[in-house]
C-alpha cells in the first residue's frame, strides 16, 4: 500500500512537471516576445536585441524552460514586465489574503455540503431531496458571478447589512472581519456547496444501491446506521474526490469573486496579468494554481487508497 | 430513446430551441440595431418600450441580449462540438486498441486534465488574445480531456462484451467495430454529455467575458453584457441582471433537455 | 404437527414494469411450515421464489410492493409491523442468507463486526458472548482457524468459506426461521458440497425451521423435508421431498424433473474419423512472455488435444481452471505463447490479425451469455446477416433469404428476423447467438458455457438442438462448462482441466468409469445426485483447504486426498494411460485410484 502511495505522490510531480511544460509552451508559442512587447513602437533593431539578450531570450526555448524551471524551484519567479517589480514579490503579497478567503470557503462549505449531502442520501426521493437536487442544479446550471451579483444586490445593495467591496487593510475587529469576509466567501460557498452536496449525495446513493446495505435492512438495521455504518466507511473514497473536486472549483470561482468584489488576491493579480499581457505574472500565477490543484486531487487520491480495505489489509 | 416527455423535459427542449432560434435569426428578429443608442436615460427599468430596460449607454438591452446570442450559443456550440467529437473519436480508438495506444491518449489528456479549465483559458488568453477561433479552439481543447474519459469508460464497457469479441473473432476492422458495435450502444450518454459540456463551455466563456478577457467590443456576448453594465448593480438594473438569467435560462434549459435523453452521468465530473 | 410455526396465505406481490403498470408477480401462495422443518421454493428465473423467500421477512425488493394475503410468524402479523418493529422482527426472528456472500459483506468492516451485528442491535447479550456465539457457529460450520478468522474482512477468505460465514451471520440471534436464498449456486460445484454439508449440519442441530430457494433439483433433494414447485409466480405444486421426486403430479414438475436427469444425446463419432483439430504443447497466459516461452502469468499448461471431424469435445474445470482462455486461444483472440494449434493439419497462425478470412470462418465461437453475446441495438436480420456478408459476400434479398433459413434451422419463426434482442426471451437469444456461428457455415463451434445462463429446461431444448444440428451439418463442437451432466449428455470426448492443466482426458465412456484424476474423481463424486441422503451417505473425498503460497509441482496438491508430501509437490506428475483409454497427469498408479474412487452413479 505505501508503495502505491509513493506512487501516486511520483504520478503528481510528474503531473505538475508536464504542467509547467504545457503552461510554458503556450506562453512561448507566439512569434513575438517580452522585448518587443515592453517596447512597443519605440523598438529598434538593436534595442530589441539588447533586451532579448538581458532578458534571456535569445536561447533556444528548451534551454529557456529549464531557466524557468530552475526559477520555479528556487522561488525566483521572473520580473512583471507591467510593474518591473520581482513577481514572488506581488504574489507574496496577496497570497495571504487568498489563502484567508479559500480556508473561510472551506471552512464553511464542506461541513454544510456533507450534512447536506449525506442526508439528501438518506431520505431519497422525499420532498428535501428533491429540493435539494433542484436548487443544487439550478446554482451549478448558472454562472457564478450571476450568484455573486445577486448576492451583492439582495445584502448589500436591498438590505444593506454588509459591504459590497473587500478590502483587507481595515479589519480591525470580528464584525469587519466578518463584514468583509462574509459576501465573498457566501458567493464562493453557494456554488462549491452544490458541487459538492451533489457529488456526496451521488457517492452514498451508489453505495445504498449494493448488495451488502439490502443485507443491512435484511439483518434489521436502521437507515441512520446503514448510512452512518455501512454506507459512509465504503464512500470515503469517492466523497474525499467529491470535497477536492469542489475545492478546486474554488481556484476557478475565486476569480470572478475577486474581481467582482475587488479583493486584493492573487486571482486578481492574475486577471490583471491577463489583461496587460504580462506572461511571467501570468506564469507563474498558472503554476500556483495548479499545483494547488493537483495537491487536492493527489490528497484525495491518497485518501482513497488508505480507505480501501482491500489495499489496507490485503 | 425519447420515451416519454416530462413536462420538465419539454421546457427544456422549448427553451433550448428559442435560443437556437435566436442565435440564427435574432439579429433579424431585435427592435434595434446591437449599437443604437435609444435613449438618453440609462439603466432604466423594465418598460413597454424597452422590454429588458437600457444599458450603460442608453441602448435598448432585449436588442443586445438577441444580438448577443449567436456569440454566447454559437460559440459554446462550436466548442463543445469540437470537445465531444474529438473526445469520442478519441474514446472510441482507444477502447478499440488497447494497450499502448490507449496509455499514450489517456497519459496526455490526463496532463491537460490537471490544468483547471479557466486557468488554462486565463494562459491561453494572455498568450493568443482572445479572438472568436482562439475561444472555440480553446473552450474545446479544455472540454476534451472530459469528453475523452466518458467516452471511453462507455466504450471500453461495451467493447468488452462478447458481442464485439465475436465481431473481433469474425475479423471485423476497427472501423466496423466502432461504428456498428459500438457507437450505437453509447451515443445517448454521450449525447447526454455533449449537453453537460455545452453547459460547462457556456459558462465558461461567460466568465471569461465577464472579466474582459472573452469576446470582445464592439461585439458582445452574454457575459461581456453583464460586465458592461456592472455600474448598474448597485441600482439594480435590469441590465446587469437580464444577460445573467438569459445564461441561466439557456444552462438550465439544456440539463432539463438532457434528462429527456436520459442516462446521461452528471456527477463526478465537476468543471 | 402441532399449530404451524410460519402460515403464509394468498400472498400476492406486485412489481412494476417497464411501462409503469403493476403487474402480480407473485399470484396467491400459501403455505405452512412446521418447526424445524425445511421447506424448498423451487422454480426457475422470474418465478417468484425470491420474492416469497424476502416476502417473509417483510421486504420487498424496490419497485415490488407486497399487495396482499397474510403472513404469521408464531404469533406475529409479519406484515402488520411497524417500521420500527420490523426492524426488531428481522435477524432476531426470521434472517437471511444471501445469494452472493462475497457482495452482501460489507468490504469495509470485518467479518466479526457483522457477524455479530445483529446480537449487538437486538440486544441479545454482551459482545463477548456473541463473539463467543459466533465463534461456536464457526466451529459449527467447519470453517479453519475459526477464533480467528473473524478479525479478517471479506476479501480475505475465499467464496466458500464466506458462505457458511453468512450462515453464521443468520443464526447467531437465534432466530425461528431462517431463509436461504440460492445459497450455493455461486460455488464451484466441489466447494459446494462442503457448504451444503455445513449448512445442513447446523440446520439440523439448532433445530431451526429453514426455507431453501433453489432452482437445483439434486440440491434441494438434499436440503429440504418438503418441496414448493412455483412457476411465474404461481404454485404448481407442493408436497414431501420423496413423493415429489418419486411421483411428481404437476406435468411441470415432471419436466423439470425430466430436464435434470442427464440424457445421453448423439452417437459417437466414428473413430476414423480424420483430426480436424489439433492442439499440441499450447501455453497461454496474460503477461510477457520469456525466453522459454512462458508468459509471467500463464493460464494455460502443456495442453494436447484432437478434435476429430464430426465429434464433440467437452472441457470440463471449475471457475479459474483456464478452460475459457482455451477457446480464446484457439479463436486467435489471445495469441498462444507456445505450442501449435493446427486446422486440417495446417498450423494456424496464433494471432487474429494473420489468420486468413478463411480460416477465422471455419472456427466460430458461441459465448455463454446471450444478453452480451447480441448487440442490443441490432436488429436479429442484422446480426445474422453480418457474417453472411462479410464472408460470403451474399447481399440483398439473397441475404435476406439465408437469414430465413438460419433462424428455420435453429427452429426460431422469421418474424424474429426484425425484432431486437430485447424483445427475446433467454433460450430464443441464444438460439440466434447460435445461429449467428453457423451463418458463417463453420467445421469447428466453440461453445463456452452455453446453457448456464438458462433454466434447465430451456438449456436441455438448446443441448438438443445442437446436437441435431451437429449431426445435420457435419460439424465439430468444442463444449466448455463447469457442468460435469451438461458434458457427459453432449461430448463424445471428455477433457478434464485443473489450474491450467489437463489432468484428465479421454472418451465420454471412459469419464463414466473408475479409475480417474483424483481432481475428476473429487468433481464426479461432488455433483449432488437426484436423491435424498445422497449427501449424508457421500464420504469425503476433500483434502485440507487449498493453502496459498508457492505453486506445487502438482496443481493439485493441496487439495488432493491422495497426495504423497516429498514427491506430488516437488516432481511434475508424469502422464499415465489408463487401462479404460484415459490419460491423466498422476504419480499414482491404476490400483491405487481404483482404491480410492468412489463408484459414479447410475
Amino acid at each position: 500500500m505505501l508503495s502505491l502511495v509513493a506512487a501516486r505522490l511520483a504520478l503528481g510531480l510528474v503531473s505538475l512537471l508536464l504542467v509547467s511544460l504545457a503552461i510554458f509552451a503556450i506562453t512561448s508559442l507566439l512569434p513575438g516576445d517580452a522585448a518587443e512587447e515592453l517596447l512597443g513602437q519605440y523598438a529598434t533593431r538593436e534595442t530589441v536585441a539588447g533586451l532579448r539578450a538581458s532578458l534571456g531570450l535569445d536561447l533556444p526555448a528548451h534551454l529557456r524552460y529549464l531557466a524557468w524551471l530552475k526559477g520555479l524551484a528556487t522561488g525566483d519567479f521572473g520580473r512583471s514586465l507591467a510593474s518591473n517589480m520581482p513577481v514572488a514579490q506581488l504574489i507574496g503579497s496577496r497570497l495571504p489574503n487568498s489563502l484567508m478567503l479559500a480556508a473561510a470557503t472551506a471552512a464553511v462549505s464542506v461541513p454544510i455540503a456533507l450534512t447536506i449531502g449525506i442526508t439528501a442520501a438518506m431520505y431519497r426521493g422525499s420532498a428535501y431531496d428533491r429540493t435539494v437536487s433542484m436548487l443544487t442544479l439550478s446554482v451549478v446550471s448558472v454562472p457564478e458571478f450571476l450568484v455573486a451579483t445577486a448576492a451583492v444586490i439582495v445584502f448589500a445593495v436591498q438590505l444593506r447589512w454588509l459591504s459590497a467591496l473587500s478590502t483587507t487593510a481595515d479589519i480591525t475587529s470580528v464584525a469587519q472581519f466578518f463584514r468583509v469576509f462574509a459576501l465573498p466567501v457566501f458567493a464562493l460557498c453557494c456554488v462549491i456547496v452544490a458541487q459538492m452536496v451533489r457529488m456526496t449525495r451521488a457517492a452514498i446513493i451508489d453505495q445504498l444501491r449494493a448488495p451488502y446495505v439490502e443485507m443491512a435492512v435484511l439483518k434489521g438495521v436502521g437507515p441512520l446506521r446503514v448510512v452512518l455504518h455501512h454506507a459512509l466507511p465504503n464512500a470515503i473514497g469517492p466523497i474525499a474526490n467529491a470535497v477536492a473536486l469542489s475545492l478546486s472549483y474554488l481556484l476557478g470561482g475565486v476569480i470572478i469573486v475577486e474581481t467582482i468584489f475587488n479583493y486584493p488576491g492573487v486571482a486578481k493579480l492574475m486577471v490583471d496579468g491577463v489583461a496587460q499581457r504580462d506572461l511571467p505574472v501570468v506564469q507563474a500565477c498558472a503554476m500556483l494554481f495548479c499545483a494547488a490543484y493537483l495537491v487536492l486531487v493527489t490528497t484525495a487520491d491518497i485518501i482513497a487508497i488508505l480507505s480501501n480495505p482491500r489495499l489496507r489489509h490485503p | 430513446m425519447i420515451r416519454r416527455l416530462s413536462p420538465a423535459g419539454l421546457l427544456g427542449l422549448l427553451i433550448l430551441a428559442f435560443w437556437v432560434a435566436m442565435a440564427v435569426f435574432g439579429a433579424a428578429v431585435a427592435p434595434h440595431a446591437a449599437g443604437r443608442i435609444v435613449d438618453m436615460e440609462v439603466f432604466l427599468p423594465v418598460s413597454a418600450d424597452y422590454p429588458l430596460g437600457t444599458d450603460y449607454l442608453g441602448r435598448d438591452m432585449l436588442s443586445r441580449v438577441l444580438h448577443g446570442t449567436r456569440y454566447t450559443v454559437g460559440v459554446a456550440l462550436g466548442a463543445a462540438l469540437i470537445a465531444s467529437g474529438s473526445g469520442l473519436m478519441l474514446g472510441m480508438c482507444a477502447a478499440v486498441w488497447g494497450g499502448m495506444v490507449d496509455g499514450a491518449i489517456s497519459r496526455a489528456l490526463d496532463t491537460l486534465i490537471s490544468i483547471p479549465s479557466k486557468m488554462f483559458a486565463l494562459v491561453v488568453v494572455a498568450a493568443f488574445g482572445s479572438s472568436v477561433p482562439v475561444l472555440i479552439l480553446m473552450a474545446g481543447i479544455i472540454y476534451t480531456p472530459g469528453a475523452y474519459r466518458i467516452a471511453r469508460s462507455l466504450a471500453v464497457s461495451v467493447n468488452a462484451q462478447d458481442f464485439v469479441t465475436v465481431a473481433r473473432a469474425r475479423g471485423e476492422g476497427t472501423l466496423y467495430l466502432v461504428r456498428a458495435e459500438i457507437l450505437p450502444n453509447i451515443i445517448g450518454p454521450v449525447l447526454a454529455d455533449f449537453g453537460l459540456r455545452f453547459v460547462y463551455i457556456v459558462l465558461l466563456l461567460a466568465g471569461m467575458s465577464f472579466l474582459g478577457l472573452g469576446v470582445q467590443p464592439p461585439n458582445a456576448d452574454w457575459g461581456s453584457l453583464v460586465r458592461e453594465n456592472m455600474a448598474g448593480l448597485h441600482e439594480a438594473a435590469p441590465a446587469v441582471l437580464m444577460p445573467a438569467f438569459a445564461i441561466a435560462s439557456l444552462t438550465i434549459g439544456v440539463n432539463l433537455a438532457i434528462d429527456v435523453l436520459g442516462g446521461g452521468r452528471r456527477e463526478g465530473d465537476g468543471h | 404437527m402441532s399449530a404451524p410455526l410460519l402460515e403464509v396465505r394468498n400472498l400476492e406481490v406486485r412489481a412494476r414494469n417497464a411501462a409503469g403498470q403493476e403487474v402480480p408477480i407473485v399470484r396467491d401462495a400459501s403455505f405452512t411450515l412446521a418447526k424445524g422443518e425445511v421447506l424448498a421454493l423451487i422454480g426457475e428465473s422470474g418465478s417468484g421464489k425470491t420474492t416469497i423467500a424476502l416476502a417473509l421477512l417483510g421486504y420487498a425488493k424496490p419497485g415490488c410492493r407486497i399487495a396482499g394475503g397474510s403472513i404469521r410468524l408464531g404469533e406475529t402479523d409479519v406484515l402488520g409491523l411497524s417500521k420500527s418493529a420490523l426492524r426488531d422482527f428481522r435477524g432476531r426472528r426470521v434472517s437471511y442468507v444471501a445469494q452472493s456472500a462475497a457482495a452482501s459483506f460489507n468490504p469495509s468492516l470485518t467479518i466479526m463486526a457483522q457477524v455479530t451485528e445483529m446480537a449487538m442491535l437486538h440486544g441479545i447479550g454482551s459482545a463477548a458472548e456473541a463473539e463467543k456465539r459466533a465463534i461456536a457457529l464457526f466451529r459449527a460450520l467447519a470453517l479453519p482457524d475459526p477464533t480467528r478468522i473473524g478479525a479478517r474482512y471479506p476479501h480475505q477468505v475465499s467464496g466458500g468459506q464466506l458462505q457458511r460465514l453468512m450462515a453464521a451471520m443468520a443464526l447467531i440471534a437465534e432466530p425461528e426461521l431462517v431463509v436461504l436464498d440460492e445459497p450455493t449456486t455461486a460455488l464451484d460445484v466441489t466447494t459446494q458440497i462442503e457448504v451444503l454439508r455445513a449448512f445442513k449440519q447446523v440446520v439440523k442441530g439448532s433445530g431451526v425451521s429453514a426455507v431453501y430457494v433453489s432452482h437445483d433439483l439434486a440440491v434441494v433433494a438434499q436440503m429440504a423435508d418438503r418441496i414448493l414447485v412455483l412457476r411465474n409466480g404461481e404454485m404448481q405444486e407442493i408436497g414431501p421431498t420423496g413423493e415429489i421426486l418419486a411421483a411428481p403430479k404437476h406435468p411441470y414438475t415432471q419436466s423439470l424433473l425430466a430436464a435434470a436427469a442427464p440424457t445421453p444425446r448423439g452417437a459417437a463419432a466414428a473413430p476414423e474419423a480424420p483430426p480436424l483439430l489439433e492442439v499440441r504443447g499450447l501455453t497461454a497466459g496474460y503477461g510477457r512472455i520469456d525466453a522459454q516461452g512462458n508468459p509471467t502469468l500463464p493460464v494455460l499448461r502443456d495442453i494436447d488435444f484432437t478434435i476429430r471431424r464430426g465429434s464433440s469435445l467437452g472441457v470440463i474445470g471449475e471457475s479459474g481452471s483456464g478452460k475459457s482462455t482455451l477457446a480464446r486461444v484457439i479463436a486467435g483472440l489471445l495469441p498462444a505463447a507456445r505450442g501449435e494449434v493446427m486446422l486440417d493439419g495446417a498450423a494456424l497462425p496464433p494471432a487474429l490479425a494473420r489468420r486468413t478470412p478463411a480460416q477465422l470462418r471455419r472456427i466460430q465461437l458461441v459465448f455463454q451469455s446471450a444478453d452480451t453475446a447480441l448487440n442490443p441495438r441490432a436488429s436479429v436480420a442484422s446480426i445474422l446477416g453480418r457474417p453472411i456478408e462479410f464472408f460470403h459476400g451474399v447481399k440483398g434479398a439473397a441475404r435476406d433469404a439465408r437469414v430465413k433459413r438460419l433462424l428455420d434451422l435453429v427452429q426460431l419463426p422469421a418474424s424474429v428476423a426484425d425484432r431486437q434482442p430485447g424483445a427475446l426471451s433467454g433460450g430464443q437469444k441464444q438460439r440466434v447467438n447460435l445461429a449467428r456461428a453457423l451463418a458463417a457455415e463453420p467445421d469447428l463451434i466453440l461453445c463456452d458455457e452455453v446453457t448456464s445462463a438458462l433454466d434447465t429446461v430451456v438449456g436441455a431444448a438448446i443441448l438438443d438442438l445442437m446436437d441435431g444440428l451437429r449431426r445435420e451439418l457435419g460439424l465439430s463442437t468444442m463444449f466448455i462448462s463447469h457442468d460435469l451432466h451438461t458434458v457427459r449428455s453432449v461430448c463424445d470426448e471428455v477433457m478434464v482441466l485443473y489450474a491450467g492443466e489437463r489432468v484428465e482426458a479421454g472418451s465420454r465412456r471412459a469419464i463414466q468409469e473408475a479409475p480417474w484424476h483424483p481432481y475428476t474423481n473429487l468433481l464426479i463424486s461432488s455433483v449432488p445426485e437426484l436423491r435424498q441422503g445422497w449427501l449424508e451417505r457421500r464420504g469425503s473425498v476433500r483434502g485440507p483447504e487449498a493453502a496459498a503460497g508457492a505453486r506445487p509441482a502438482c496443481a493439485f496438491f493441496a487439495r488432493c486426498g491422495l497426495a504423497m508430501p516429498g514427491l506430488c509437490d516437488v516432481t511434475p506428475p508424469p502422464r499415465r494411460t489408463l487401462a479404460k483409454a484415459a490419460e491423466i497427469l498422476c504419480h499414482r498408479d491404476e490400483a491405487a485410484l481404483m482404491q480410492a474412487s468412489i463408484p459414479a452413479g447410475p
